[in-house]
């Protein structure tokens, strides 16, 4: 039964990738990304790792996906025609760095002499992977890297605001301010006065 | 299913995204690669976590996924000012970072 599940997640996981990588449209890449997510966490699962796959729910496909389908409806698509397609050399030279990178690491872990890896697991007791073993790591063995963690984030939300956030003044013309529309300025003459001939009529000679 | 079966699909994602960095030119695309490799070393960390009945994998990926989130709100922040800049949204166009 597990080996079902393991299939079945293992290929999810797979396809995900592929599509995240193979498809044009940048949205449906995000929604793949979303599926390879969902089956890493079945994964998790079938390795007794129940904190880390809900948190990767939660957190990674729930939390930052939603974050890149804003920034995807946003920013938009590939624009119109490219400058010049990505030629087939680099495709296929790709494929080969990459399937180079899988063949050396697939020598390096099945040729690999650790024998833990031969089995399905060590000894592990109930409570494996809890949040309240996970939780009672954090604060205790790994307290360093949990403080770290949480500046880390700190430092990332505060570069995020600075990166996003509009320059001093309106850089896009045509853009209107709250002041050019209370003072009635939007749409209107600006050498003109308020409420002048001049302004309802136009610049003369026209 | 062994452990060596979790660590090659985590092979096989790490290629995949590998390779989808160096193909992609949408900068949002390969901020999602680069994901994906995460992803793969994610798995990696619990599997051998697993192996040798530790949790410390476990507390590793879930640091590793702190990182993930963190560089994908700064990318993402990036890009967003790129577009309100009006550059191209494509690495190969991009020459700096400027402004």
């Amino acid at each position: 039964m597990a080996e079902v599940v393991f299939f079945i997640a293992a290929l999810g996981v797979i396809a995900g990738a592929l599509g995240t990588v193979a498809l044009r449209n940048p949205f449906y890449a995000v929604l793949a990304l979303v599926c390879h997510l969902l089956a890493l966490a079945a994964l998790f699962l079938l390795l007794r790792a129940e904190f880390v796959a809900a948190a990767q729910v939660v957190v990674y496909a729930g939390a930052v996906m939603v974050l890149y389908v804003f920034v995807v409806a946003y920013v938009g698509g590939e624009r119109g025609a490219m400058a010049a397609p990505v030629g087939p050399r680099l495709k296929v030279l790709s494929a080969m760095f990459a399937g180079a990178l899988l063949i050396e690491l697939c020598i390096a872990i099945i040729g690999t002499t650790v024998t833990a890896l031969d089995g399905e697991g060590g000894r592990f007791f109930v409570g494996f992977g809890t949040p309240s073993e996970i939780g009672r790591l954090f604060l205790t063995d790994f307290l360093l890297a949990f403080e770290l963690a949480s500046i880390l984030l700190l430092i990332a939300a505060v570069g995020a605001v600075l990166l996003a956030r509009r320059r001093s003044g309106l850089e896009m013309a045509g853009d209107l301010s709250v002041a050019d529309v209370l003072r009635g300025t939007h749409g209107t003459q600006t050498q003109a006065g308020l409420e002048t001939q001049a302004e309802a009529a136009g610049p003369p000679g026209r | 299913m062994t452990i060596t079966w979790y660590l090659t699909v985590s092979a096989f994602v790490f290629a995949i995204g590998a390779c989808g960095v160096l193909v992609r030119r949408n900068p949002l695309v390969i901020l999602l690669c680069i994901e994906l490799m995460l992803n793969a070393a994610n798995l990696a960390l619990v599997a051998s976590g697993r192996a040798h009945g530790s949790q410390d994998g476990q507390v590793f990926a879930l640091i590793v996924m702190v990182v993930a989130a963190c560089e994908v709100a700064i990318g993402l922040g990036l890009i967003v000012a790129l577009f309100r800049q009006r550059l191209p949204i494509d690495v190969d166009e991009l020459r700096e970072l400027q402004g």
